[in-house]
């Protein structure tokens, strides 16, 4: 009899995720943009993500045994930190680099604060930025699309930056992913699919990712090279690592807010910094700093726009 | 004698200036790019400390209570003047690498601290010992996060290239890098210390 009668407090339905299974089915959202990085810039490419992904695993494991907690590299999330910093690195990096970068993600940004869901930055950015920093020469020097060797071109963002012409690509182009550029960037087409497939599964919410491009289209827009409104805004969306950040990197559950208005004042603030630091700023592209810059902001988000709990004032 | 011992030992680690008080990391966080800057900021800082340990320790009751702060600071800002002519004579380069942080010794309130916590109310003999030891510890924690920013951050140890090949991190130093380096080493610290205090009960 005793066992029969269950008294429980709510939640008393489990809806079977978990975030292990959330965390693999995002990698497996960004497999399609990986295929594409690889079939445009040639096999080194894919080394270079191999190189990052098992890093990041092998550096959580060994903080993990170090400190003695559970190993919990199977959950996917070390996967996809490796995964998505190696997205945003040159395809032609030396072999050390998605190294040093993974491990910096994943000791620094990461297993510092304590772990999964306990870091402020989102880990792969803060390993990307900190790649940028430490050796700018590998981490602005971009391959061309489909020559697969040596040869070096400015993305279409250096180039608008250092005011050249920018006939030579097409937005098709652009859409396809046939320009200088990230690993993982490039390919506008397979990133929207993955995308695509997480909002149909409901992973992600539509609310940071276009507010954050909509906000980033509209000031390049308005602040275009030939006075007010005379901005190229679809060329703006298409280049740099735009797409690639809103959709799959501003909308990490750890650092952004919880709720959907907190979510959209958090893609506007990251479309403005973007537009800010393209616009003006000393980089051609500002996307990583401009999330990592609102996760820091994420707190104070989360605080002005908590709910009402039901029933109280 | 065996107290003095005590005073010296306590700024090695257990009072450790940097990474038990964080106290005076405005000039840790500028000055720790190469070895050379740590240690002559380091003889600097221990200079200044131990003069004015022993003066303010002399002097302690001939200060009004209610303006001890600005008579401090006399006395420190003539050591970091004495500190700063010695250096422009017998080490121009590193007084020129080092800055306006010479200068800036006189509002570091490791000395201050010292001055205020310490030198205020205790003999001048365990004054002295107490500078001494903090002068060193702090030394040897600016030589630490100066040595591991220096080698990352140039592939340099004390001036001379350590590894060839070997291609530096450039943010290591550059200020990020600074409070990289210091944050992680007191955290390890931190984790030593409850280590101990663990197995101590």
């Amino acid at each position: 009899m005793h066992d029969r009668l269950v008294v429980s407090t709510s939640p008393h339905l489990h809806a079977g995720e978990s975030t292990s299974r959330i965390m693999w089915l995002v990698v497996l959202s960004l497999v399609p943009a990986g295929i594409a990085g690889v079939v445009i810039f040639g096999l080194s490419a894919l080394g270079v993500i191999a190189l990052g992904i098992a890093s990041a695993v092998f550096a959580e494991a060994l903080l993990e045994a170090l400190t003695k907690r559970k190993i919990t590299i199977l959950d996917g999330s070390a996967f996809l930190t490796g995964l998505l910093l190696t997205y945003n690195l040159p395809p032609n990096v030396p072999f050390w680099l998605p190294i040093a970068g993974s491990v910096f993600s994943i000791a620094v940004g990461k297993h510092v604060f304590g772990g999964l869901g306990q870091n402020i930055f989102n880990p792969a950015l803060v390993g990307r930025v900190f790649l940028i920093a430490s050796w700018p020469r590998y981490m602005t020097s971009f391959t061309r699309p489909l020559a697969y060797d040596a040869v070096t071109q400015a993305t279409p963002l250096a180039a608008l930056k250092e005011g050249k012409s920018l006939e030579g690509i097409s937005h098709l182009d652009l859409f396809l992913g046939l320009r200088g550029g990230c690993i993982g960037e490039v390919c506008i087409v397979a990133l929207l699919a993955g995308a695509l497939f997480l909002l149909v599964m409901g992973y992600i919410s539509w609310h940071t990712p276009l507010s954050f491009i909509l906000t980033t289209a509209a000031i390049t827009f308005v602040f275009g090279p030939d006075g007010l409104f005379s901005g190229n805004w679809v060329f703006q969306i298409l280049t740099g690592g735009l797409v690639l950040g809103a959709f799959f990197m501003a909308t990490d559950y750890v650092t952004s807010p919880l709720t959907r208005k907190g979510q959209i004042i958090f893609g506007i603030g990251c479309g403005l910094i973007t537009a800010v630091i393209r616009l003006w700023g000393g980089y051609p592209e500002g996307v990583s700093y401009a999330i990592l810059m609102m996760n820091a902001a994420t707190p104070v988000i989360d605080r002005f726009t908590k709910t009402r709990v039901y029933g109280t004032r | 004698m065996k107290s003095c011992l005590k005073e010296f030992a306590k700024g090695i680690f257990r009072e450790n200036p940097t990474f038990v008080l964080v106290l005076g990391l405005c000039p840790t966080l500028a000055v720790s790019v190469s070895v050379i800057n740590g240690i002559g900021m380091g003889i600097a800082a221990t200079f200044v400390l131990l003069g004015s340990n022993i003066i303010i320790a002399m002097i302690k009751n001939l200060i009004p209570e209610r303006i001890r702060i600005p008579c401090f600071i006399v006395v420190i800002a003539t050591f970091v003047t004495i500190a700063e002519m010695a250096m422009k004579a017998y080490s121009p380069a590193l007084n020129r690498s080092l800055g306006i942080y010479v200068p800036l010794i006189v509002v570091n309130c490791m000395v201050l601290g010292r001055a205020e916590a310490y030198a205020k109310k205790s003999g001048i003999l365990s004054s002295f010992f107490d500078g001494l030891g903090m002068g060193v510890g702090f030394t040897w924690a600016l030589v630490l996060i100066s040595a591991i920013r220096e080698f990352f951050g140039s592939g340099q140890l004390v001036g001379r290239t350590v590894f060839k090949g070997f291609e530096p991190a450039f943010v290591l130093g550059m200020p990020p890098g600074a409070l990289l380096v210091i944050g992680l080493l007191l955290g390890f610290f931190n984790v030593l210390k409850q280590r101990k205090g663990q197995r101590e009960g």
